[in-house]
């Protein structure tokens, strides 16, 4: 039977199931096939704390987005254009989210009235019209899995748990993606289990088959390769980046690494990634608590390797004490903080921006500690590498906020060139520095406070280097010879001293990109600024780019450095009539640019656990555009019109990022 | 950076403690005290045990013949904690309770480094007592000094986990309702591989343990009991007073019988009735029934059964020396271990390591 094939600019589509229906891994698989083939993509994983929530339940719905396309994106996409729900708890958990005229695949396997009552279903949705606005396929998943796997003899619950990769199969044949790379991951993972890697592969190809012969689908879809730029490209996590980074770090400035951390999600994969890379001098300790996985790095700091630790928004609360340590003895740290929704527990598996304060000032004293922010999965990369730069340079503790959207979520990456990545220079200290005279006598001494007059750092002496013994601590030191001194004139020297040499680092950051094609600096037609930070980028720009397409201007700029800010932000700040600073919290950024440039920024504010959308976003920039320059603003189809409106085709029509 | 010459030390151990730490060389003038002190002025109250302590390890670190710039004093908050200040070798004064973990880095990160940890009774027990359990277990190669006075100096005079109940204190203007630790009791019950206890004011037997202390590879444990003139004075006046610390002692040497009080007069024999040990008067029981200590037995049960024998209340029975002294793979060493078999199968330089790693995965090229 010979389908149509429909070409299509982006898709977005959503896997969902059960905690134990392997949705995660199936999204994972398509987004690999999908890096493959070389479209641009951005996934959105999406699961409950809990390792196993009760079967069936709507609590334990795990779910994985992709968005891929024939050109670059930015976001996971804000709606949905197919959803694969292999549940009752999944569909309903799941059917907020999509626009009208979208497409579901439902297995109707677990449609029983068990589970139609666990997901808090009356009667099946599949039978009354509750879903007409929807393209629904009701189909048996589990059951045509069952029946092809027959021959492998497995049992009826390990047959059923291959339906995931007849789902795989299915999806891959409707967007046309290749199959050899989920073929080839099918046999290398399950190889010590023959007849459950043979059941795999064989769903997966079933799957593929099903869809290529039954006529519930008439539509093949096809998403072109995008264009991107030269060189070799992986598919890359957040956290993978961010270690990777780590390892980067410690090869340019030839320190070992010392991990220091205590598992805490969304942050331990980096430990663990970590821990395999002992090859590279990496140290993993796995401390009793996030005070001693801090206390061992610092510790290891001070011995002369680069002592990194990983946490969370509730452990980046019991580090402050030892941070402030770091701050008093200026040893190089970091610090990396994945952020979490809080306050307190909050939600561990969602995302949020709302530690950027924490990090800032949660610390008792006159404490300054220098932040940098990650933008993308791939970026973690990079981010890593530049707090590594300043917390060596400055010989001062780096916090590097992620969070869990780019932790988990992921995107291609152009692999860079190692040659390419900068040197980074511990410059130990090996001589004493310093002559007094003593009964008229002159002797050298070693002065562990005295500084370097352009970073203001002071020397890193390790043990082991003679002549340098010296003794730090959390006391006030006195200038120069770092002895504890109570002398009040010398306590407000070394606070301004310590804020000054922080604030210093701004002299190292280039001037900030900002992304405004309506003119150049001094005669920009936009009159509003989208200032951000972290993860919000991506969300940020596609919301830029609907703005622009519907006729409008707007200008972008984003920030790496949160603290010391860059030297040029303020002046970009005069330039524009209004500042809308986008936060995954209640107005965290906007208080700290507020208070140092005496702008009126404005907030745009959610705290869902889940990534700002572009559409919500472009409408909110579209009003402030209106205000700004005094004229009517319709985004129309780039705008929240689209995603409420219902579409003629099972594919989005909204505007395309 | 390291040296294969083993420490002549009386407790030598099947691998010392301080093995892979460079020595100063043989020619070189002998190492005095004086080089161990810093230009610092000491500042304890007039009397403090502490002082005393600080003699006696400025007088011992020379004899372990080690490099100074290779030897780490690291020690939390409270008054024992100023300690490194006085010292002339790298020292790290740092957070109140948390002094063991840096530690945990400092001696994972680097083998070629003696490392020491003072620390206090509300710094180690209260504030810091995770950390502490937590480095004895995984025996970490370090020495923890813990100077125990049974009260809060630092902030004036508050009880501490030690101090003995009843205790009427600033904040227990009625007496104390808290039961204290007995610190080798819970060193020995976090599986501690060398266990001690010492007294600030015989400095022959807290130079004798220090010398075992650093001998011993792993975390070694040392309870100093320290006398606080200002806020607990007195407070093990029992154990010292000539008249009556020959009962208050139980001296413990391993291989030796132990006996104690006037003309040996009292020992130790298994309880059957609670699978602990009691005192006995020698003369009441079979020379073969005494009790001879055994400190490398790998049952830490006796040792823990003689550790009970320490009064809760005012002291006025403890027994002093080493518990237990066995070895056990230490953490530091294993870990660093990994890392040489690591680096061992992945001869490559590095650069061209990172390269092939953050090129693996499933990749494609556009061109």
């Amino acid at each position: 039977m010979s389908k149509r094939v429909q070409q299509l600019d982006r898709v977005i589509i959503r896997f969902a199931g059960d905690s134990g229906d392997g949705m995660q891994l199936t999204g994972d698989r398509f987004t690999q096939e999908s890096a493959a083939f070389g479209n641009d993509l951005v996934t959105l994983p999406n699961f409950p704390a809990e390792i196993r929530a009760p079967q069936g339940t709507l609590p334990g719905v795990s779910s994985f987005q992709v968005h891929f396309a024939d050109h670059d994106i930015l976001t996971a996409g804000d709606a949905p254009d197919v959803l694969v729900a292999m549940n009752p708890a999944a569909l309903r958990a799941n059917l907020g989210d999509l626009h009208k005229g979208a497409t579901i695949i439902v297995d109707t396997h677990d449609f029983t009235s068990r589970n139609l009552t666990k997901a808090g279903y009356q009667d099946s949705p599949l039978d009354n019209d509750s879903l007409t606005e929807f393209a629904v396929h009701p189909l048996d998943l589990t059951g045509m899995t069952v029946a092809a796997v027959k021959e492998f003899g497995l049992s009826r619950k390990d047959a059923a748990r291959a339906k995931n990769m007849f789902a795989l199969g299915l999806l891959s044949w409707m967007y046309g993606r290749p199959t050899e790379t989920t073929v080839t991951f099918l046999s290398q993972r399950f190889a010590k289990v023959p007849d459950i890697r043979d059941a795999n592969i064989t769903a997966f190809k079933m799957g593929w088959n099903f869809g290529e012969t039954t006529e519930t689908f008439v539509v093949q879809y096809e998403v072109k390769p995008a264009t991107m730029a030269p060189g070799t490209y992986r598919n890359i996590t957040g956290n993978l980046a961010l270690s990777y980074g780590l390892i980067a770090a410690g090869v340019r400035s030839g320190l070992p690494i010392f991990l220091g951390s205590y598992p805490i999600t969304p942050a331990s994969d980096i430990l663990h990634e970590l821990s395999k890379h002992k090859s590279f001098g990496v140290t993993t300790f796995q401390a009793e608590d996030e005070i001693s996985g801090i206390g061992a790095a610092l510790g290891a700091a001070f011995a002369g390797h680069l002592g990194v630790t990983t946490t969370s928004g509730p452990g980046l609360a019991l580090k402050s004490e030892t941070i402030g340590l770091a701050v008093m003895t200026e040893l190089p740290l970091l610090v990396i903080d994945v952020q979490r929704g809080g306050p307190s527990t909050g939600l561990p598996t969602k995302t949020e921006q709302a530690d950027l304060l924490q990090a800032m000032f949660g610390r008792n004293g006159e404490a300054p500690v220098p932040i940098v922010a990650p933008q993308s999965p791939g970026d973690c990369f990079t981010a890593a590498i530049e707090a590594a730069r300043i917390a060596i340079t400055y010989r001062t503790p780096v916090l590097l906020l992620s969070d869990g959207y780019l932790a988990n979520g992921s995107e291609p990456w152009r692999i860079p060139d190692v040659a390419d990545l900068a040197d980074i220079d511990p410059g130990f200290a090996t001589h004493r520095n310093q002559t007094v005279t003593v009964k008229g006598e002159d002797r050298s001494e070693f002065w562990p406070y005295l500084r370097e007059e352009s970073t203001l750092a002071r020397p890193w002496a390790i043990p082991g280097t003679a002549g340098l013994e010296h003794r730090i601590g959390g006391l006030e030191k006195g200038d120069g010879h770092g002895n504890i001194s109570y002398d009040p004139a010398n306590h407000d020297f070394m606070v301004r001293t310590r804020q000054a040499k922080v604030d210093r680092i701004a002299e190292s950051i280039p001037p900030l990109q900002v992304d405004d094609p309506t003119g150049s600096p001094g005669q920009s037609g936009a009159k509003v600024l989208v200032l951000g930070w972290g993860s919000t980028y991506g969300p940020i720009g596609a919301a830029c780019r609907r703005v622009r397409k519907a006729g409008y201007d707007v200008a972008q700029v984003h920030l790496r450095h949160l603290n010391p800010f860059p030297q040029d932000l303020g002046e970009i700040l005069q330039r524009y009539d209004k500042i809308l600073v986008p936060e995954m919290n209640l107005g965290q950024l906007s208080m700290l640019v507020r208070a140092r440039y005496l702008v009126d920024a404005i907030g745009y504010n959610h705290v869902r656990g889940l990534p700002l959308k572009a559409a919500e976003l472009a409408q909110a920039i579209g009003e402030l555009v209106s205000q700004a320059e005094g004229i009517e603003v319709d985004l129309g189809v780039h705008g929240l019109a689209a995603a409420h409106s219902l579409s003629a085709s099972a594919h989005s029509k909204e505007a395309t990022e | 950076m390291t040296t294969t010459e083993g420490t002549q030390l009386p407790f030598p151990s099947l691998r010392s403690g301080v093995e892979l730490v460079p020595r100063v060389d043989p020619d070189a003038p002998t190492q005095t005290g004086k080089e161990f002190t810093s230009d610092q002025e000491v500042r304890w109250c007039p009397g403090c045990g502490d002082y005393a302590v600080l003699k006696a390890v400025q007088g011992f670190l020379p004899d372990l013949g080690l490099r100074r710039e290779n030897i780490v004093f690291v020690s939390g908050i409270g008054c024992s904690s100023r300690f490194p200040y006085y010292l002339d070798t790298y020292g790290m004064h740092s957070i109140h309770g948390r002094a063991p973990a840096i530690a945990t880095g400092i001696a994972t990160a680097r083998e070629d480094l003696s490392v020491w940890v003072v620390t206090g009774d509300g710094d180690a027990l209260s504030i810091g007592g995770n950390h502490l359990i937590h480095a004895l277990r995984r025996n970490v190669n370090m020495t923890i000094l813990l100077f125990n006075n049974r009260i809060y100096g630092l902030t004036k005079g508050q009880y501490s986990p030690t101090s003995e109940p009843g205790k009427v204190t600033k904040s227990t203007p009625m007496g104390s309702v808290d039961h204290p630790f007995n610190p080798v009791s819970l060193a020995l019950g976090a599986e501690a591989s060398f266990v001690a206890r010492t007294i600030d004011s015989d400095r022959k037997h807290l130079i004798h343990v220090l010398s075992a202390a650093a001998a011993h590879r792993g975390t070694s444990f040392v309870e100093i009991y320290q006398n606080c003139p200002i806020f607990n004075d007195g407070a093990f006046d029992a154990i010292k007073d000539n008249d009556t610390k020959a009962d208050a002692i139980i001296p413990l040497v391993h291989g030796e019988t132990i006996r104690f009080g006037a003309h040996g007069g009292k020992g130790l024999v298994r309880d059957r009735a609670t699978g602990g040990v009691k005192v006995v008067a020698t003369a009441d029981v079979s020379a073969d029934d005494l009790l001879v200590h055994d400190a490398h037995s790998p049952d830490p049960s006796t040792a823990f059964a003689i550790s009970r024998l320490t009064d809760s209340g005012y002291l006025n029975q403890s027994p002093i020396g080493i518990f237990r002294q066995v070895e056990r793979a230490t953490y530091d060493d294993q870990a660093r271990a990994q890392l040489h078999t690591a680096s061992d199968a992945a001869p490559a330089e590095p650069q061209a390591r990172l390269s092939a790693l953050i090129n693996g995965g499933d990749t494609w090229t556009v061109v």
